[in-house]
């Protein structure tokens, strides 16, 4: 007993030293070890009370997953997913006939790309709350989502790019998105050998209109030397007729690029005066150059999505227009160039670089004039480092990525390698703070923190791998997000949340800047879409060949119609399905039985097509797939299927057909009788027939086309 | 002339007095009773009647306004919402057009107010008192005809069709107050147009007491008549 208590003890001691020694030896790791979190009362301040709501949207990229996610901070809750380039079951978008248009492209329909960056329309510099813009990088395109519906409203191709990194970055009165390539390739594209990369592979740098909502369009394209651009911001202030994008590759390696494309000591930052060339596109120096891309515009009141292919691009060559581009050599393949609010200073973060490089505008501009240049590239003046550096911040940790700005001074970076976002002060060039990241961050987010008018409250940290922060979920993790208070000297992490998707980066404003312009629903009485059913009386059937329209409308908790016969195998029947609510919160969704595509998923008010082509006979079941009421169960109904070349005439049950069936009942008896009654009623009944046919609608006439005496059944 | 006219009055007036104080208001009640009848333009300016509707899926609330001739939602599709519900328990649909009294209310009121203009300007009392008892009639009238209706949406449904049935269960709502008609709670309250109405009426009444005390000692209204006084 003595003996195995002794040892006991000495087993005890033992442990207690190795993980003391442990704890020791792995200081950083021991630090992560849950004690994170756990400093001051830090749950109360990410903690939104039941029906309260947060401070701040937060939209945050979804990278792969083709959407964007709206999430609340501090909570972290995900309030709603919009699809943006992929399609969603979810809501049909992608699926249905409106907003299958939103994915074409000169490709084909391609219902998915790699969504990487965010960018929140700007006014004089600051977050204005009307749009927020996204980047489709595998195909390159450029979304608009508008934020007072939270959907994709326009889509626009763009021609001459391929991987569309170094997008979509706005100008401070949103009178550009900027979007420019990540990969060289030939343009126009053409088959020539990959080694001839030098000679034949170009960049461009895209400069799309976006102030006008439906009117987006490549304004211009400037032809760039063949490096890969990355990441890039407008000018502010002093600045604001600039924009600045980092490059690396400036080796023009086209393989392992991993290796050859690391060797340079500096690449670049590419500085680019928007207003120059704009006066030489004015002046007519550009050649359109003959490129087809796709235009898709979600109509305001119709709801359908329309794709328009555009031909031509105006594009320039640096060269033909001086002063529109500078390079500004910088270390080590640099990631984010991000210009800080005051406009003065163009932090580029050299991933691979082991100091964070701070150019100076002012020092630019001076020495452009005093022509400090160091060679050119491809006729591009490139100037002396020392000439344009205002400083650099030194021992930054490894891998600095991307910095955002509090409005107080100070400058928060990302570093990847090392896994820690750090808090230097602008000017001084200083540390003065670090904290850690789980792990390895990429971008990171301060609400406006890429405009002149940062909230510095919050910074938020996109993580690409979490390993054990979370329950584990077999191989696939999820990435995760993590939320600093930036508030007081120190960084604070007050919260680690999932994300969805591949978050590389996110933007957010105060709530109160949008909230209250939030769409309940949209207004039946501006829905043109040309299939809407305004009631149930304008409800109906109609064949037009092999083609079969149904009009349907949809309100608790009823389908009118909700009975269909006369469909025949083969047949393409197009549900067009009219929420006629107007009332908040209510969607109604529509699914039927065998549909090869998805649900849809009808807001109040608005009009949505699935189309639906039936192989073989038989009587298929249609319900709606959101609860909407207490009797949704009850919302419901059939559609027979008769084989091709079924003599049964096409009919539906709606509300009109049901009073008509009513009518004819109630005349039952002998026909002489029935006529005369008819006879009698008919002025009547004409007249009560005009009074409830809106004379609104064109398409009034196609419903007398279906049958007026119900078939027997 | 007025002074004229003044002067003959005064010369007249031990003699005409009496008599003109038995059968004339005086004019501070006379402008009074304009004041009411003036304030029956507030009817027409503000809806007259609130039902409010709050239930657990409706925090923001449903809304319908009577107004002098017409009954509508308190935002612009609450009544076509309030309808839709309604379809639940087989309620009637609201369908302002379908009401005569709406059609004859502005007209009433429209009415009541220029007589009561007119029985200001005569002065008469007799012809203030019919007044405002034809107005007392006609509130009274009013409110039983809203009541009725309330009673009728509320009792008479559509049992064959109605989707919730609950025994014994009606849906009138009151006319002041609150209740609970299944998951919503029910306001009734009389929006600013109404209380218009109410303040005129009482006016009236008021002015009317007011008169009648001091004509019951009409010695002193003698005394205190501001003529006398000077």
């Amino acid at each position: 007993m003595t003996r195995s208590r002794s040892t006991g003890w000495t087993v005890a001691t033992a442990s207690l030293a190795v993980v003391a020694l442990y704890a020791y030896g792995c200081g950083p790791a021991a630090r992560s070890g849950g004690t994170i979190g756990a400093t001051g009362d830090v749950a109360s301040q990410v903690y939104v009370a039941p029906g309260s709501h947060d401070e701040f949207y937060a939209f945050l990229s979804g990278g792969f997953n083709g959407q964007l996610s709206v999430v609340g901070l501090p909570s972290g809750r995900t309030l709603k997913i919009i699809p943006v380039f992929s399609q969603h079951p979810e809501n049909g978008y992608g699926y249905n006939e409106e907003t299958k248009p939103m994915l074409e492209t000169t490709f084909g329909f391609v219902p998915w790309d790699d969504l990487h960056h965010t960018s929140l329309s700007q006014t004089n510099g600051e977050t204005d709350g009307r749009w927020l813009f996204v980047n489709g990088n595998n195909t390159p395109r450029v979304a608009r989502v508008d934020l007072t519906h939270m959907e994709t409203t326009e889509i626009l191709q763009i021609p001459n790019s391929a991987g569309n990194h170094a997008s979509p970055f706005i100008t401070g009165n949103s009178e550009y998105v900027l979007a420019a390539t990540r990969f060289s390739v030939p343009i126009p594209q053409a088959d020539v050998p990959i080694s001839s990369y030098k000679t034949n592979f170009k960049g461009t740098v895209s400069f799309i209109r976006a102030d006008k909502p439906g009117q987006m369009d490549i304004a211009f394209q400037l032809l760039v030397p063949g490096f890969n651009y990355d990441l890039a911001r407008a000018g502010k202030g002093p600045s604001e007729d600039w924009v600045f994008f980092t490059s690396y590759n400036t080796e023009e390696a086209f393989e392992k690029l991993e290796i050859n494309a690391s060797k340079n000591d500096k690449d670049y930052v590419a500085a680019v005066n928007w207003k120059v060339l704009e006066a030489c596109v004015a002046k007519g120096t550009f050649r359109t150059m003959d490129a087809e891309y796709n235009h898709n515009v979600m109509d305001e009141f119709s709801r359908e999505g329309k794709a328009t292919v555009k031909r031509g691009v105006k594009v320039l060559e640096p060269s033909q227009c001086p002063g529109s581009l500078y390079y500004m050599p910088t270390p080590k393949s640099p990631h984010g160039a991000d210009v800080d609010p005051t406009g003065e200073y163009i932090v580029a973060g050299g991933k691979l670089a082991t100091v964070i490089p701070v150019h100076s505008f002012s020092r630019m501009m001076q020495a452009i004039k005093d022509k400090a240049f160091d060679g050119d590239a491809y006729g591009a003046p490139i100037l002396k480092y020392e000439a344009t550096i205002a400083g650099e911040v030194q021992d930054p940790g490894l891998g600095p990525l991307h910095t955002e700005f509090d409005g107080k001074g100070y400058a928060y970076t990302s570093i990847f390698i090392s896994s820690e976002v750090v808090k230097w002060k602008l000017g001084t060039w200083e540390v003065v703070d670090r904290i850690p990241t789980y792990y390895s961050v990429g971008h990171l987010m301060i609400p406006g923190g890429d405009t002149k008018k940062p909230f510095g409250k919050y910074a938020l940290a996109m993580n690409k791998i979490t390993k054990d922060r979370f329950l584990p979920t077999g191989p696939e993790l999820a990435h995760s997000a993590q939320l600093y208070d930036i508030s007081g000297d120190r960084m604070k992490l007050l919260l680690d949340f999932p994300t969805i998707g591949e978050p590389h980066y996110a933007s957010a404003l105060p709530a109160a800047l949008i909230k209250d312009k939030q769409k309940k629903f949209y207004s039946l009485a501006e829905n043109t879409h040309p299939k809407v059913a305004r009631s149930a009386r304008e409800s109906g059937v109609e064949r037009k060949g092999k083609t079969v329209h149904v009009r349907m409308s949809a309100i608790r908790s009823s389908f009118s119609p909700d009975n269909i016969e006369g469909i025949q195998a083969g047949d393409t029947v197009l549900f067009h399905v009219t929420n006629i609510e107007q009332d908040w919160d209510v969607p109604h969704g529509f699914a039927i039985m065998g549909a090869t595509n998805a649900e849809l998923l009808v807001m109040p008010g608005e009009t949505r097509t699935l189309k639906w082509i039936p192989k073989t006979a038989g009587v298929y079941p249609m319900y709606c797939t959101d609860f909407c009421s207490a009797l949704h169960q009850e919302m419901q109904g059939y559609v027979r299927v008769g084989p091709s070349g079924s003599t049964v005439a096409l009919s539906a049950t709606t509300t009109r057909r049901a009073q008509q069936a009513a009518r004819m009942a109630a005349n039952q008896g002998n026909a002489a009788e029935r006529m005369a009654l008819n006879q009698l009623r008919s002025p009547l009944s004409a007249k009560a027939d005009s009074q409830r046919v809106p004379t609104v609608d064109p398409h009034a006439a196609h419903r007398v086309a279906a049958p007026a005496v119900p078939k027997p059944r | 002339m007025t002074a004229d006219a003044h002067g003959i009055r005064r010369q007249l007036y031990p003699v005409a007095l009496p008599a003109h104080e038995k059968i004339m208001l005086r004019p501070a009640h006379r402008m009074l009773l304009a004041v009411s009848a003036l304030l029956l333009i507030g009817t027409f300016l503000f809806p007259l009647w609130r039902i409010s509707l709050v239930a657990p899926q409706y925090p923001e609330g449903l809304g319908m306004l009577i107004t002098v001739n017409t009954v509508k939602g308190v935002e612009p599709h609450h009544l076509e919402n309030i309808n839709g519900l309604n379809h639940y328990i087989g309620m009637k649909r609201i369908v302002p057009d379908a009401i005569p009294e709406l059609r004859i209310m502005p007209w009433a009121l429209g009415a009541l107010l220029l007589t009561g203009l007119g029985a200001a300007a005569l002065g008469n009392r007799r012809i203030a008192r019919l007044w405002t008892l034809l107005f007392f009639v006609g509130a009274l009238a009013g409110l039983a005809d809203f009541w009725w209706w309330q009673y009728d949406y509320g009792h008479n449904l559509d049992w064959e069709n109605a989707p919730i049935k609950i025994p014994g269960m009606s849906y009138q709502p009151p006319l002041i107050g609150s209740k609970q008609l299944l998951n919503f709670t029910a306001t009734s309250w009389p929006d600013p147009g109404g209380l218009a109405a109410f303040a005129s009426l009482g006016l009236a009444v008021l002015v009317l007491v007011h008169d009648a005390r001091n004509k019951a000692g009409s010695n002193g209204a003698l005394l205190h008549s501001p003529e006398n006084t000077q």
